[in-house]
């Protein structure tokens, strides 16, 4: 006890003048400068290998600037802007019929549907939109017959606006369904007991509510679609329909012209940070929740009419979402399974994948977790007065801008960067894994985040009191409350990883194949039930992941 | 645990002209609390009584001015390195850790307990009423019974400032002069400089020795309880003790 007492004396004396010497000893915020850094050098490597290698020749970036690029910087933006609109407004009214009936047949199924495509491999949707809207579609006999002409199968702007809804209209659904939620139900009773009918009850209560939402919302989506690369790939078609995203790749890829990538690259950063910053002007924040609560009793009659209309579109969205996982299903049930699952080449291609994507869950469970104790303890060292710094920015909100640089980019520029050191392919391996788990963090980060700001609001001040840091808060504290959300996290990192077709595109080759990749070259040589075959498998496997962060997400501890 | 320790004398506790901001409000402190006795803070919502709680305890670092514990300036230290404890009105547990574990961390951050550190906590569970119940979790307790850890953790932290904010507004009357008393014969046998933050002239006259009444982010009387709370007290605390009752 004395000696104790003797502490007290000691840590008595002066502090030294540093403006805030706790928050320096924190190691949470060590943690995420960690983080940081390595996301830093991740990007900041890539650019410099590319800046080096087009410094001997600028003529690949004066000759990026004319009237084709003109044309794919107009088709970026008019995709983006088209897959945003009929994304974000059909969801509006799908989310609001699902807010208004709670007891709808299979709600919660179809929210559970409809969180699939978040994680679900783009190139497999890109299949399943191909397997039913194509040429040899399923519905293509159908849409012959209604066009009086052959159907020319769904390429160029319509194949990626029916494949970007088919990702972001759930999502938004999702999100906005969220925000209906939030409304209290108190404001329902009274509602209620003020008589409100069906179109004062949207304005005073779900307009306002959805209103918030909507900026966010949007933006996300924006940004999703802009930087889409797999989906414009696939079903692109050609040079008319080419997003600046592929033309990196295909600058980098085909006509190996680093100055070109470099000045495409530098293109659509600006131009998504200028989207982002509007948006933000009108009020948005880009880090939307995903998760999904209960629905809570409504006090509103609902007339009959309302009821079918509403039953009508949700029907609609569920038959839009469902049709590409059901068609991924038949067309992959068409294939020889087994004979493929019995190939070697599959074989490797599965434990590659499965091995990478491992470690990049892993990798992005990390930094998302050292980002997020970051905050806290940036936070805690301003106090509530002071604004936040630039650094608690970069570990929140900005955290998300990381996808808006091309992976492939960062692929490449390491690629250049290191071609003359060494085997530039050894590196392979690395890039994958740090790129997806680089990816993969803003969407782990949005598992991770809201348990720990819950906790966090609890245990903050009580851990300042009794120095509780370092080490033991995380085994003692946060590990015990954070450990389903890790686990979520890891799960849908682990997806995201497993289906992504971003630096393997680049670096693929013979010797290092994953699934994604396996399958592109199957449908470049036109194997088309292998495709189907593969597509099923590596779909059934994130889906299976999906399932898993879902159900991890739900039992959250009380 | 209690049998080897020398008498206490408490400890003196200054908020030397310390200034402060939240947002637009502005709080300006310059008192001196009673060395090892019972002060009640009081105070109408938003004159600054827990603004007050969080700059001795280190939540909040002041914009000027010094906070000083036996006469050294902690203003810049971090709330570990204080010679204080605080009892929160609510969260003062870790959810998912049993109530042995809650009192411990008081001892060790890290858990790293003794032989005995194990008997000092048997000795505060004992101590603060809730032997046989060091397996439970908090959410198998009640009220009462959580701020009795908290109480029992401040014990085996053993710092020589108390600081309770508003600790049992949220229990029964009966239950809450049960805790008071708890607070008074700990409060007694350690000695320890306590600042106790409530709404209550009731609680306040039970366990307090002296008052301290703020106003608009400043110190507007003190005094010893007795007088405070006789018909010659201070104006201002009268008008906010007539007020208190009729609310």
């Amino acid at each position: 006890m004395a000696q104790r007492d003797e502490q007290i004396g000691t840590t008595a004396n002066p502090l030294s003048q540093a403006a805030h010497p706790a928050a320096l000893r924190d190691r949470r915020v060590g943690a995420g400068m960690a983080a940081l850094a390595f996301v830093a050098i991740l990007i900041g490597g890539a650019f410099l290998g590319l800046a080096i290698e087009s410094a001997g020749d600028f003529s690949g970036a004066a000759t990026a600037l004319d009237s084709y690029l003109f044309r794919i910087v107009r088709f970026t933006l008019w995709q983006a802007l088209l897959s945003t609109c009929l994304s974000v407004v059909p969801a509006l009214f799908v989310a609001r019929a699902l807010a208004r009936h709670p007891g709808f047949f299979g709600r919660n199924f179809i929210l559970q549907l409809f969180a699939v495509p978040l994680a679900l491999p783009a190139i497999v949707a890109a299949l399943g939109v191909l397997a039913l809207y194509g040429r040899a579609g399923y519905f293509a006999s159908f849409l012959t017959k209604i066009a009086g002409e052959d159907w020319p199968g769904i390429y160029g702007l319509s194949g990626i606006l029916v494949a970007h809804v088919f990702f972001n209209l759930p999502l938004c659904v999702r999100l906005f369904l969220e925000a209906l939620q939030t409304v209290p139900a108190d404001q329902w009773r009274l509602a209620s007991q003020l008589g409100m009918g069906v179109r004062p009850a949207f304005r005073f209560i779900e307009w306002p509510a959805l209103k918030q939402a909507l900026p966010g919302v949007a933006g996300l989506v924006f940004m999703l679609c802009i930087t889409s690369f797999t989906i414009v790939l696939i079903l692109g078609g050609g040079p008319r329909a080419t997003t600046l995203e592929v033309a990196i790749y295909q600058a980098l890829r085909f006509d190996f012209d680093p100055a070109r990538a470099v000045a495409l690259t530098l293109l659509q950063v600006l131009l998504t940070f200028a989207v982002v910053a509007l948006l933000s002007g009108l009020g948005a924040n880009t880090t939307a929740e995903t998760g999904l609560s209960v629905a809570r009793r409504r006090y509103l009659s609902i007339g009959g009419g309302e009821t079918v209309l509403n039953a009508l579109l949700i029907m609609l969205a569920l038959l839009f979402v469902a049709g590409p996982m059901m068609a991924t299903i038949a067309a992959g049930l068409q294939s020889d399974l087994v004979r493929l699952i019995g190939e070697p080449a599959v074989h490797r291609a599965t434990t590659t994948s499965a091995a990478l994507a491992f470690l990049s869950a892993l990798l992005a469970t990390a930094l998302s977790l050292s980002l997020v104790m970051a905050r806290h303890g940036l936070a805690g060292r301003r106090g509530r007065t002071s604004g936040r710094s630039l650094l608690e920015y970069a570990t929140d909100t900005g955290a998300g801008f990381v996808l808006v640089v091309p992976p492939i980019v960062i692929g490449a520029g390491w690629f250049l960067l290191l071609r003359h050191v060494g085997s530039a392919f050894a590196i392979a391996p690395v890039m994958v894994v740090a790129v997806n788990a680089t990816m993969a963090m803003p969407f782990a980060l949005r598992a991770i985040r809201p348990a720990y700001d819950a906790a966090s609001e609890r245990h903050e001040r009580l851990c300042a009191q009794l120095g509780i840091t370092g080490w033991a808060r995380l085994r003692l504290i946060d590990w015990p409350v954070l450990q389903r959300p890790l686990a979520t996290a890891f799960a849908f990192a682990m997806a995201l990883s497993l289906g992504d077709l971003g630096v393997i595109a680049l670096f693929g080759s013979d010797s290092l194949q994953t699934l994604p990749y396996l399958l592109l070259a199957r449908m470049g040589s036109y194997r088309t039930a292998d495709a189907a075959g593969l597509a099923l498998l590596l779909g059934l496997v994130c889906f299976a992941l999906i399932l898993l962060a879902d159900r991890l997400g739900k039992e959250r501890s009380p | 645990m209690t049998a080897d320790m020398p008498l206490r004398q408490g400890v003196s506790l200054h908020l030397d002209r310390t200034t402060f901001r939240y947002g637009e409000v502005g709080f300006a402190f310059d008192v001196e609390f009673p060395t090892g006795e019972i002060t009640a803070v009081m105070g109408p919502s938003g004159s600054g009584k827990s603004t007050l709680l969080n700059l001795v305890a280190g939540f909040e670092t002041p914009r000027s001015g010094r906070v000083l514990i036996g006469g050294k300036d902690f203003s810049d230290a971090s709330p570990s390195e204080r010679p204080v404890s605080m009892v929160f009105q609510e969260n003062n547990l870790f959810a998912h850790l049993d109530v042995f574990r809650n009192v411990g961390l008081g001892i060790s951050p890290s858990l790293a307990l003794t032989a005995a550190d194990h008997a000092a906590i048997a000795d505060a569970l004992a101590r603060t009423g809730l032997a046989g119940k060091d397996k439970r979790l908090p959410r198998e307790l009640s009220g009462g019974e959580r701020q009795r850890v908290a109480l029992a953790r401040a014990l085996v932290r053993d710092r020589p400032v108390l600081l309770l904010d508003e600790p049992f507004a949220s229990l029964g009357p009966a239950l809450r002069e049960d805790m008071l008393d708890l607070v008074a014969a700990v409060q007694t046998e350690r000695k320890m400089t306590t600042l106790f933050v409530t709404h209550q002239p009731r609680d306040a006259r039970r366990i307090a020795a002296h008052v301290v009444f703020l106003e608009s982010g400043t110190v507007a009387a003190s005094g010893r309880a007795g007088d405070f709370f006789s018909a010659s007290g201070p104006a201002a605390f009268q008008r906010y003790a007539g007020a208190a009752d009729e609310g």
